[in-house]
């Protein structure tokens, strides 16, 4: 429910490792509600969400471990560097491992090998949304919940994302994705909701 | 586990501190014994006065952002992260406070053991105002007219706050004993330690829902 609104219902899916869920739907459709209600940031006001057989309510620290979600908000403060956010990001989740080495190199393959240590205000909306993107490379989690990832990007950037979400299936990782652009991913591993 | 913070407006609250506190004398007349009998209360009032200034940016900003829901996907327990936030609100705010009240007491005209007093006072005290303050900028986040809907929450809450941080010292002042207030003050800051992370987790929630 948003406000008195229903959004949806009867909603039934289920998701396998190597599996990407498309939602698609107009513009206030739900689509960013259903992912919210999928990283937990909302409840449901019927039914539940799982991960690997239990309700998320019931193992937030263990979910929130296998999870990374990129919402429209880049969830990046803008008075830090991108370097910085991303050192406190991999901080925050508890990923061990992430050095600024890798910090800089997940941002040089974005194109932002200059701009990683410009505060994010001064960077453009496309360069904001490349660092927040940049997370990806540095995480364990294997779910990916990703709320429009392909907004302000550019050709190339679209191409590279879409092989880093491959890449992640390949590897056993799952994602759900909103759209409204075709991804470049195998039909095979595709599922599709439309929600109206 | 605190986001570091590069702005300025640190500062802002001090110096709010500092210019409310000087400006009763000016308003009410130097006259020495009108001072020192004003004086705790008034420090204590700038002290409410600068912690209510520098709540909204404890969440608008990282409400607005993005980060607050990230930090709702951490790892790590909600009641802990919420309480990180607090203790990193008031080493940025209360804690400079603390610090430059000796310096307010003597304008006031405190002796020595006043001004150690209201130190002491404020050293308990700031932490309550930056744990409830907390809980009302949670409640008023997302809302409009957020800034003052804070204010009436969070001013009636420490009511009693104010009144023993302040009484505290009027005891010594009055050569009387202060273990009994600050005991109380104590109990407060124990008690907020305790139940706000909890609330203020549950509101940082229903803030990102």
């Amino acid at each position: 429910m948003r406000g008195d609104r229903r959004l949806f219902r009867g909603l039934d899916f289920s998701l396998a490792a190597g599996q990407l869920l498309r939602v698609e739907g107009a513009n206030g459709a739900g689509k960013t509600s259903l992912l919210r209600l999928l990283a937990g940031l909302a409840l449901p006001a019927a039914g539940e969400v799982r991960w690997a057989g239990q309700p998320i309510r019931r193992q937030r620290e263990a979910y929130a471990q296998a999870l990374l979600y990129l919402g429209h908000l880049g969830g990046l403060k803008e008075e830090l560097t991108a370097a910085e956010n991303l050192a406190i990001e991999a901080d925050l989740a508890g990923t061990s491992g992430v050095d600024g080495a890798r910090i800089a190199d997940a941002l040089a393959g974005w194109g932002l090998a200059r701009q990683a240590r410009l505060p994010l205000r001064v960077l453009s909306a496309g360069q904001r949304r490349r660092a927040a993107l940049a997370r990806l490379q540095l995480t364990p989690a294997r779910l990916w919940i990703l709320d429009e990832p392909f907004n302000a990007l550019d050709v190339d950037a679209v191409a590279q994302l879409g092989r880093l979400i491959e890449t992640h299936l390949a590897g056993g990782g799952l994602a759900v994705v909103t759209s409204h652009m075709d991804l470049p991913i195998a039909p095979a591993q595709l599922q599709s909701l439309r929600l109206s | 586990m605190v986001t570091a913070r590069h702005r300025a407006d640190a500062v802002t609250g001090l110096v709010f501190f500092v210019v409310v506190a000087s400006l009763f004398p000016l308003g009410v007349g130097s006259e020495p014994r009108l001072l020192r009998e004003i004086g705790p209360g008034v420090v204590w009032v700038a002290a409410l006065l600068a912690s209510l200034l520098s709540l909204p940016r404890l969440f608008v900003a990282d409400h607005a952002d993005g980060t607050l829901e990230q930090l709702l996907l951490r790892p790590h327990p909600l009641p802990l992260l919420a309480l990180a936030k607090v203790a990193g609100h008031w080493l940025t705010t209360g804690l400079p406070l603390v610090l430059v009240s000796p310096l307010l007491g003597l304008q006031y005209g405190l002796d020595g053991p006043a001004i150690m007093v209201l130190l002491l006072s404020l050293l308990v005290g700031t932490p309550v105002l930056s744990l409830l303050g907390a809980v009302g900028a949670a409640l008023a986040l997302g809302l409009r007219g957020s800034g003052v809907l804070t204010a009436l929450i969070v001013l009636p809450l420490n009511a009693p706050l104010l009144i023993f941080g302040s009484g505290v010292v009027q005891q010594q002042m009055a050569g009387m004993p202060v273990q009994g207030l600050f005991s109380l003050l104590g109990a407060l800051l124990v008690a907020g330690l305790v139940t706000v992370p909890f609330a203020l987790g549950q509101a940082m929630r229903i803030a990102c829902e």
